[in-house]
């Protein structure tokens, strides 16, 4: 067993830390403010490798894998929660192309992707979905040579910066009744609707998708035809929670660090607050918490690595993570005190972008039954 | 374009600089358990390189004196885009002073040879002295301009250097080869690309001693270093403090003559 980082995990996380703090700082009043992504920084993320971290590289990617993408992620999600969460959602429609595309597919939109020309995006919440993937009424209908489809898309990670979506919708009654498409932004009868206004991770870009009797070639079908179920939970599993995860690491991690450095600053009774016991052991939980995370993290990332089944795993470490930010985010604006609720001090952040974690990529309670799944399988009397 | 040499000096990270101490006995940088970085400027220095080679060709290699922990900064920089690295590495270099540095420097360019450029950073953010270009310069026998901020290519090979002084800009035409010393103005150092991680893993890290460059020992080292360090005083931020003593009529009176002689009225 091998805890350590290589020396190219050091150096990947070294020269993401610095883009991080150089690159994206300057954009984060902004985003906080408008809630819009940064699009500029597309492509310079693309020239570093971020965007085709786990595409290989016959598809311009670098095929680094999922270590490899966590480290990335954390280090975004030190400095700027919403950047990890549209870079994961981004990997997310990566990963699907990749593991369900056919060769014309991933030759058209891989390359786009990893080159940051466009973002990635799975669109399977709906209205009347959400945890009930199966209870979706966004559908479509094959027509000739191609499908119509009719319904709308809600809480869609990067909806209005992407050229083209990949969409789940109903062609048949049922679980196996659901299909994945490739939609262009620009086919007739799409639309990218409302924006929302966000509690946290405000400069990630979440919308809606429209479809008003929009026209899909046959031939962006991906996958077959009733296998939509599976190419969402494969995706959301496997990408959208080690991602969602290693966003709520960042998070942690910028957390820790706040609280560190105000607790050791701020001096009352003459010593700084970091001497009070009260202080030393919300620290210690903090501490555990964000090492907790990502021994979690890092471990689903890793099996994904080893080509392992890691379900179990990727829910434990986005329900765990996500929830020990928020919490974690929680005692380090307590250890700021009134300064914590102060807009000039970036704790208050951390706590609203660590809650938007929570049911972001499954809620935590879906994470639950994954892993009650799990701890009580070898009970289970047949 | 044959050859640029970029001079790399691994300096203590200025995030930990609360951690550096100076020892009392020899008088230099105690550096056990401070990371080491890339000197900011040098970086700059190995962007003016990369892009030379864009343009132009040629090989990009990195020059640095250093023990051998300093791999590990050659690395960063054989990622962010140099073809190969040269480590001079040496117990005996240990304490030398910009003079000797700057001999060893030119032994180890010439050990590279065929170059046709060599740049450096202005000066390194922990020695701050600014020396070692000119008189690395001096022993190539070659011309140095240092404060670059910008550089253009000729026909014929020239470039025309547009280098910083206090008051304004100079124009400068110059032939190869040159050794520059750069300013951050020049450009902005890319970051390390994933790709350039992956490269670096199967790039040249040649480590020479003394014993492949043949410098005069007497010259080199703590001792062959003509820069004596005359003493060390920690600097202290406190308020000068005099209490005045006697009545109170005394104590005022003194304090109106300090303040008389201390010019305030």
């Amino acid at each position: 067993m091998d805890f350590a980082f290589s020396e190219r995990e050091e150096m990947l996380r070294k020269t993401v830390r610095e883009f991080a703090e150089n690159e994206v700082t300057p954009k984060m009043g902004a985003m906080e403010e408008t809630g819009k992504f940064p699009m500029e920084l597309l492509k310079p993320m693309a020239e570093l490798g971020i965007m085709g971290v786990i595409t290989p590289p016959e598809y311009d990617g670098v095929g680094l894998g999922y270590v490899a993408r966590t480290i990335v992620l954390e280090e975004l999600g030190r400095v700027c929660g919403a950047m990890p969460m549209a870079v994961q959602v981004h990997h997310m429609g990566c990963a699907a192309l990749y593991d369900f595309g056919t060769d014309a597919q991933k030759k058209k939109y891989l390359p786009a992707l990893a080159k940051g020309e466009t973002m990635g995006v799975v669109a399977v919440t709906d209205p009347s979905g959400g945890s009930d993937v199966v209870g979706m009424r966004t559908s479509a209908e094959l027509k000739g040579d191609r499908y119509i489809l009719n319904g709308r898309k809600c809480f869609i990670t990067n909806s209005h910066t992407s050229d083209f979506w990949i969409v789940i919708a109903r062609t048949a009654e049922g679980a196996k009744g659901l299909s994945a498409f490739i939609v262009d932004k620009d086919a007739p009868g799409a639309k990218a609707g409302h924006e929302e206004n966000k509690l946290g991770l405000r400069g990630a870009n979440t919308g809606e998708l429209v479809f008003n009797d929009c026209e899909v070639p046959k031939e962006n079908l991906l996958g077959q035809e009733g296998g939509g179920l599976a190419i969402a939970m494969k995706t959301v599993s496997e990408t959208g929670r080690t991602g969602m995860a290693a966003t709520a690491l960042g998070i942690l991690t910028a957390v820790y660090e706040e609280a560190g450095k105000f607790a050791s600053e701020r001096v009352l009774y003459g010593k700084p607050i970091s001497a009070l016991q009260g202080i030393q052991f919300l620290m210690a939980e903090i501490y555990a918490q964000l090492e907790i995370s990502r021994l979690l993290c890092y471990r689903a990332s890793w099996m994904k690595d080893q080509d392992m089944r890691f379900d179990t795993e990727s829910a434990m470490a986005k329900w765990y993570a996500c929830e020990a930010a928020a919490n974690a985010a929680k005692k380090a604006v307590e250890i700021h005190g009134a300064y914590g609720i102060m807009k000039e001090y970036t704790v208050q952040r951390l706590l609203r972008d660590a809650m938007v974690t929570i049911p972001a990529g499954g809620t935590g309670e879906i994470g639950k039954v994954v892993l009650a799944r799990a701890a009580l399988a070898p009970f289970m009397k047949k | 374009m044959k050859r640029i040499i970029v001079c790399v000096k691994p300096v203590p990270d200025p995030k930990h600089w609360h951690k550096v101490s100076m020892d009392p006995v020899t008088m230099t940088l105690k550096r056990a358990g401070i990371p080491s970085i890339i000197n900011p400027l040098d970086k700059h220095a190995l962007e003016a390189a990369l892009s030379v080679r864009d343009i132009r060709g040629g090989e990009v290699v990195l020059l640095s004196m250093a023990p051998p922990f300093a791999t590990s900064n050659l690395k960063e920089g054989l990622a962010m885009g140099a073809d190969r690295a040269v480590l001079l590495s040496d117990p005996a270099f240990a304490g030398s002073d910009t003079l000797a540095t700057s001999l060893i420097l030119a032994a180890g360019c010439q050990w590279i040879g065929d170059f046709d450029l060599v740049f450096l950073g202005n000066f390194s953010i922990d020695g701050s002295t600014a020396q070692v270009c000119s008189q690395l310069a001096e022993f190539l026998h070659l011309p140095n301009v240092m404060h670059v901020i910008d550089m253009k290519w000729q026909e014929n090979d020239k470039i025309i250097i547009i280098q910083k002084i206090e008051q304004g800009y100079v124009k400068l035409e110059a032939t190869l080869p040159v050794v520059l010393s750069v300013r951050k103005e020049l450009n902005k150092p890319r970051y390390v690309p994933f790709t350039g991680i992956l490269a670096a893993e199967s790039k040249e890290i040649k480590v020479l001693s003394n014993e492949d460059l043949g410098v005069d020992s007497s010259s080199i080292g703590l001792e062959g270093s003509p820069t004596k360090m005359a003493g060390l005083e920690l600097r202290r931020f406190e308020r000068a403090k005099e209490r005045l003593a006697g009545s109170i009529e005394e104590i005022v009176a003194k304090l109106a003559d300090k303040i008389y002689q201390c010019n305030i009225s």
